[in-house]
């Protein structure tokens, strides 16, 4: 046992030495962004004489508390988001040294409410998707009260739905798609009611506890992370609608077909242009003080900003990114080489 | 009524009885059969488009003149690696199409050719400089791998355009579009696009990632194995001992991830994603496996054994190691190698220690950032591109080629174990 300590001992002694000279980038992160980021990856360590960076695919909240443990070699440069960063882990950043972040917003993503092709399109808007999926709405008689959600078939929801079987399947709660989905879709829903809306200045909890809950009776399905599974599933069950990215809606429009949303169906055009109302922004976040102790860093920021990787023809858009607009782009790419601090208010 | 009657009375129910259970029990082997019949089925049937590759064939040009190098002096490294290798595969396309003019439709027709073309072209000429300023090399260069998924399967989604279904008629019609099969899928590493991925880099961090469990767990667990069966007093120490290895073995894996991030990573500063590192948690995860596997074969040695050895003047050490052990050897080694089955195919505590990463440089060795195969499963099963349905279902069926590789070595060493004693 002790030649075995001693061996673990001097082999991690060997290990801190080498992880002294780290020569490859580390990227951690959103599972979203993960083939975006990974794409890029490929190219730079293709076209380029860097190693090609490790990306890891940790979730965004993860992504966050491995990037704020600390500054230095043996923590991520790089973390990927599906959601901008919050106060408090910005907070945690500072307090472990990491003080000089820069932000950059590479594009968006839509989420895509889709069912099988064999059914008929349904066209939503997000007032119905909050009064079929929250956990308490309105009470039907009109009155203000919120009761448990009573609503059984898409059409009690909304007359000019169909009477079928309120079913949805979706991600559970640690997925940041199903933050986003609660934030744009349920939310927006929820704003439509005025005295909901008013609550949120009264009492900001009790209103976002109305507005980001979804229902748990049944009717909502939670699948799992993998979007892939949820568009197998929706091809065997026609009367369920699915929720997930728009990338895979692009991927599989042989066999699902995304719902219009207040007259927008999910497209390229109406997610870039943000007429379609669930779309969310993606962003990766930098330590500025990692980048010229790591070889290749300033690269691949500007690989990633590239206009051959996001811009209008750029590779990352074959994927499925939302692009940003011309202008935005060129902010982005002064924001990045200058190296912006982050602030949150 | 004498007993022989009473018997004889009962008897017809006893059979009935024994035949009910036999069937129950044939039925319960059917439909472990079945679900097992219907899996391998589901799998390999999804499986089967990865193993093929779908090819175009182009002339590139490599003249001086397109290749854009000057005919008086030899290319060297420099002038080699500043071709454009992309504008020469584009112009390959360009010269099969020559009716297609439209910027539009030009687009359209450079995305029927992986993106990785390029690259095959520029090591191609790399390894062969004397083709330089010679005819045209005509040369199979990969489909994209929306095209190749439309070429094999004949599935049609909007990322086929109308244009391109014409391109690729027109393709066939010429003969410059084949299938044939895909080696890159053994010989290369991850890759974001499907028609370049491979299993190499999976393959290879498996390798070093089971190479650490092995020399970590195997000794360890023989070791403690042996002590507490053979040498160990019985006492409340020892028993507090099993009973926390055998509530190890029921331990969720997530959790040997998270005590392999505390003590591996954040205090011995081992690097993250390393093979070393994923073996240290997997051999933790392994070891009460070993452990108890090994002291139920020691257990099982016949005592008159032992006692022979001690009676004929052996030391105790001398029985365990001369006499003991080697009849227990076949059982050790099933243990072991079940244990080491086990680590092969788990992902959840590699994700706490960042193995579960995108990488594309094979690992050399344990210190290097790897992946293992059921992390790539995991990985491409979330994948959006429809192409990486196939090689997820292929790299389950290699994965479930070496589980069971490494179950007929361990059937083969208890047999081989069993003859020789």
């Amino acid at each position: 046992m002790k030649l075995l300590l001693a061996t673990v001992v001097s082999v991690g002694m060997v290990a801190n030495l080498q992880a002294a000279g780290r020569d490859t980038i580390s990227v951690v992160g959103s599972s979203t962004v993960y083939p975006f980021a990974t794409v890029v990856a490929e190219k730079f360590g293709k076209k380029t004489s860097f190693n090609t960076p490790k990306i890891e695919s940790t979730g965004s909240g993860g992504g966050m508390k491995l990037f704020c443990s600390g500054l230095g070699l043996k923590f991520p440069d790089i973390t990927n988001a599906s959601r901008a960063m919050k106060k408090s882990e910005l907070d945690t950043c500072r307090n472990n040294g990491v003080t000089d972040i820069t932000e950059i917003h590479i594009g968006y993503d839509g989420i895509a409410i889709a069912n099988s092709n064999k059914a008929p399109l349904f066209k939503l808007t997000r007032k119905d998707l909050f009064l079929a999926l929250a956990r308490q709405v309105p009470n039907p008689d009109g009155s203000e009260a919120l009761v448990d959600n009573p609503y059984k078939t898409w059409q009690e929801v909304n007359d000019s739905l169909p009477a079928t079987k309120i079913e949805v399947l979706g991600p559970p709660p640690t997925s940041g798609t199903r933050d986003a989905f609660a934030e744009l879709a349920l939310e927006g829903g929820c704003q439509q009611f005025g005295w909901i809306k008013a609550m949120k200045k009264a009492d900001k909890k009790a209103y976002k506890s109305v507005c980001h809950s979804v229902r748990e009776d049944g009717p909502y399905i939670e699948v799992g992370e993998n979007d892939n599974l949820i568009v197998q599933k929706l091809e065997k069950n026609p009367n369920a609608l699915g929720i997930f990215g728009y990338s895979f809606l692009e991927q599989n429009d042989d066999k699902v077909q995304g719902s219009i949303i207040e007259n927008k169906s999910p497209e390229f055009e109406t997610i870039a242009d943000g007429s379609y109302p669930v779309s969310r922004p993606l962003f990766f976040y930098v330590k500025n003080a990692h980048k010229d102790s790591i070889p290749g860093m300033r690269a691949y920021l500007k690989e990633f900003t590239s206009e051959a990787a996001m811009g209008e023809d750029g590779y990352l858009l074959d994927k499925g990114l939302i692009p940003l607009s011309d202008s935005e782009r060129a902010a982005l790419r002064d924001n990045v080489m200058s190296g912006k601090k982050l602030v949150i208010k | 009524m004498n007993n022989t009657e009473i018997v004889k009375q009962g008897l017809k129910k006893r059979y009935a009885r024994e035949k009910r259970f036999q069937l129950y029990g044939k039925l319960a082997v059917l439909s472990g059969f079945v679900f097992l019949v219907i899996l391998l089925f589901d799998i390999t049937s999804k499986a089967w488009p990865a193993f093929s590759v779908t090819e175009i064939l182009l002339e590139i040009p490599v003249d001086h003149e397109s290749l854009g190098l000057s005919k008086d002096s030899e290319p060297n490294e420099e002038a080699l690696s500043g071709i454009n290798y992309a504008g020469l595969v584009k112009q390959a396309i360009r010269n099969v199409f020559p009716e297609v003019t439209k910027r539009q439709q030009k687009k359209l027709l450079y995305r029927l050719v992986s993106s990785g073309a390029e690259f095959e072209i520029k090591q191609m000429m790399g390894e062969n400089t004397d083709l330089i300023g010679g005819e045209p090399v005509s040369v199979w260069v990969k489909a994209d791998d929306d095209i190749d998924t439309y070429y094999k399967l004949e599935t049609v989604t909007s990322r086929v355009k109308g244009e391109q279904v014409r391109f690729i008629e027109k393709l066939k019609a010429e003969g410059r579009i084949q299938t044939s099969f895909n080696i890159d899928f053994f010989t290369t590493s991850d890759s974001r696009e499907p028609e370049q991925a491979g299993i190499r880099g999976a393959l290879v961090g498996s390798f070093w990632t089971l190479l650490v469990t092995l020399l970590v767990s195997l000794p360890v667990g023989i070791a403690a194995a042996i002590y507490l069966e053979e040498f160990a007093p019985q006492n409340k120490i020892t028993d507090f001992v099993e009973i926390n290895i055998n509530n190890l073995a029921a331990v969720p894996s997530i959790v040997f991830g998270l005590l392999g991030l505390a003590v591996f990573i954040s205090f011995f500063g081992l690097p993250r994603s390393a093979p070393l590192v994923g073996g240290l948690v997997l051999s933790l995860m392994t070891l009460p496996t070993i452990i108890i596997s090994s002291r139920a074969a020691i257990k099982s040695v016949p005592p008159s054994l032992k006692e022979a050895a001690l009676g004929l003047g052996a030391s105790h050490m001398q029985t365990v190691f001369h006499h003991v052990l080697p009849q227990a050897m076949p059982g050790v080694l099933t243990g072991a190698i079940i244990g080491m089955a086990q680590a092969l195919g788990e992902t959840a505590p590699l994700l706490m220690i960042g193995m579960v990463a995108f990488i594309v440089d094979v690992p050399g060795g344990i210190f290097d950032s790897a992946t293992v195969l059921p992390v790539q499963i995991f990985l491409w099963s979330d994948s959006p591109e429809r192409a990486f349905t196939a090689l997820t279902a292929a790299t389950i069926l290699v994965l479930l080629a070496f589980l069971t590789l490494m179950n007929a070595l361990a059937i083969f060493l208890r047999n081989y174990f069993e003859k020789k004693r």
